[in-house]
């Protein structure tokens, strides 16, 4: 089991902020994330896209703003449960919540805060009728363990990063990798593209474009997939595995189910005072909650995670002083040990 | 005047004639949105990058939109619900001749 103060939900940009501020305040903290590494949105979606409104910065990439937040509360050393999606939580008892993910992870902690950005991203399933009979019998949306598929056939559909990225890895994997694409160009990062390219040419990935997937075949398991070569008759390719890679799409998922007040598909807080939900010690910041005037901007989200921050060091101290501290005046002290500080004044007499 | 008027048909079918600034460098994703024409979250959810689709319209009546990009092109490639007539809203900045413009809002996901 895992206990900390905090509870993050979502390691998005406002999420790891968050780390930065409780740190400050001697809280820890722990950070879910269905997806496997850390960046919410800025990883997932356009690493290497820049963002002009991040204030001090006239343009980061959304990738190094990411790297930039993980360097800026490492020293407050908080704990992550990445590829797990929260499912539910509990209330145990005055002091501490119970969240479990769909893994059966089993978080205790003092206050929970859902940094959730645009939801879980759940993959984009493809449109045919009896799709879920398959579903992890040889249809897989995610390459977890690519040990899985040695000297396995395997057919990846898509045209974005992730379906040449696999296809090129299990290329080395798998006895054999075809590459489905409804067009002829694919819209990956151009050294991708090219090492598919390369593959092929060397016959070790085939390449079927322009075309389509339209049925699985299989009697309990996947056997064989049909593809529709344009201007061609369908036929079959047996296959142990059929792969399809058409990207993420966010859903609010099973926080939707928490009792929470939601609206247009976000989660209402109180924005006057410390954006807290309906639910006494959940908050919600960043993204993924609504308020009169909301903005979805990270800079939001970074001075929502301070605000709850302070609410939550209210909670878990009821009563304690305590004064907003400059981090220029009092340094950051963090969990390891380590200290950045100012640099003293020099004092010196000048003849 | 820089506002254009266009109709919009959203996800349940109903039409919706609306009147758009050009002048604010708005696209189509942001009128919806800021019409309230699909619900928050099935709209607009990469931000207007043309990573997702879920922005996609049918363009019923087309005053003489700007060509594809490729980057438009390649997501539609990949999109479900493509139709002939499919675009990224993200990608149709409001201009003057785009008045009369008619689109229905395409299903999402």
């Amino acid at each position: 089991m895992i206990t900390t103060d905090i509870l993050i939900i979502g390691a998005g940009p406002t999420g790891l902020f968050a780390v930065f501020e409780a740190g400050l305040l001697k809280m820890k903290c722990h950070i879910i994330d269905a997806l496997p590494q850390p960046g919410g949105q800025l990883a997932e979606l356009y690493p290497k896209k820049p963002i002009f409104d991040i204030p001090g910065y006239p343009s980061v990439n959304a990738g190094e703003l990411v790297d930039n937040l993980i360097e800026q509360i490492k020293q407050f050393q908080p704990g992550f449960t990445l590829g797990e999606t929260a499912v539910s939580y509990t209330k145990v008892d005055d002091e501490w919540f119970e969240v479990i993910t769909n893994k059966g992870t089993v978080h205790r902690c003092k206050a929970i805060a859902i940094a959730g950005g645009l939801g879980t991203f759940e993959p984009r399933k493809p449109t045919m009728e009896n799709i879920a009979d398959y579903e992890e019998k040889g249809l897989e949306y995610f390459v977890k363990e690519p040990e899985h598929f040695r000297n396995k056939k395997v057919v990846i559909a898509g045209g974005g990063d992730s379906a040449l990225d696999w296809s090129v890895f299990l290329s080395n994997v798998a006895s054999e990798v075809t590459l489905i694409h409804r067009r002829n160009e694919f819209r990956g990062a151009l050294d991708s593209v090219e090492k598919v390219q390369e593959l092929k040419n060397q016959g070790k990935i085939k390449l079927i474009t322009p075309a389509e997937v339209t049925a699985i075949k299989g009697d309990g398991k996947v056997e064989a997939i049909t593809v529709a070569v344009d201007g061609q008759d369908p036929y079959d390719i047996e296959t142990d595995y059929y792969i399809p890679l058409f990207g993420l799409t966010p859903k609010l998922g099973e926080i939707g189910n928490w009792g929470l007040n939601i609206e247009k598909n976000a989660i209402v807080v109180n924005n006057a005072l410390d954006y807290q939900t309906n639910i006494s010690g959940i908050y919600a910041i960043g993204d993924i909650n609504t308020y009169p005037g909301k903005l979805k901007l990270i800079l939001c989200g970074f001075h929502e995670a301070t605000l709850m921050c302070q609410s939550v060091y209210n909670r878990l101290n009821p009563g304690k002083k305590f004064v907003l501290k400059y981090t220029t005046v009092s340094g950051v002290d963090g969990f390891d040990g380590s200290r950045k500080e100012a640099e003293k004044a020099v004092v010196k007499k000048i003849d | 005047m820089s506002d254009i008027n266009i109709k919009i048909t959203d996800r349940e079918g109903v039409t919706h004639e609306v009147v758009a600034p050009t002048d604010m460098s708005m696209n189509l994703m942001e009128i919806i949105r800021s019409y309230e024409l699909a619900e928050e979250g099935t709209i607009g959810v990469c931000g207007g990058m043309a990573m997702c689709a879920s922005c996609q319209v049918y363009v019923i009546s087309d005053p003489g939109l700007e060509p594809m990009g490729d980057e438009e092109d390649a997501m539609l490639g990949e999109a479900f619900h493509v139709k002939e007539n499919s675009r990224l809203g993200c990608q149709l900045h409001m201009a003057m001749d785009m008045e009369g413009l008619e689109v229905e809002i395409a299903p999402y996901p």
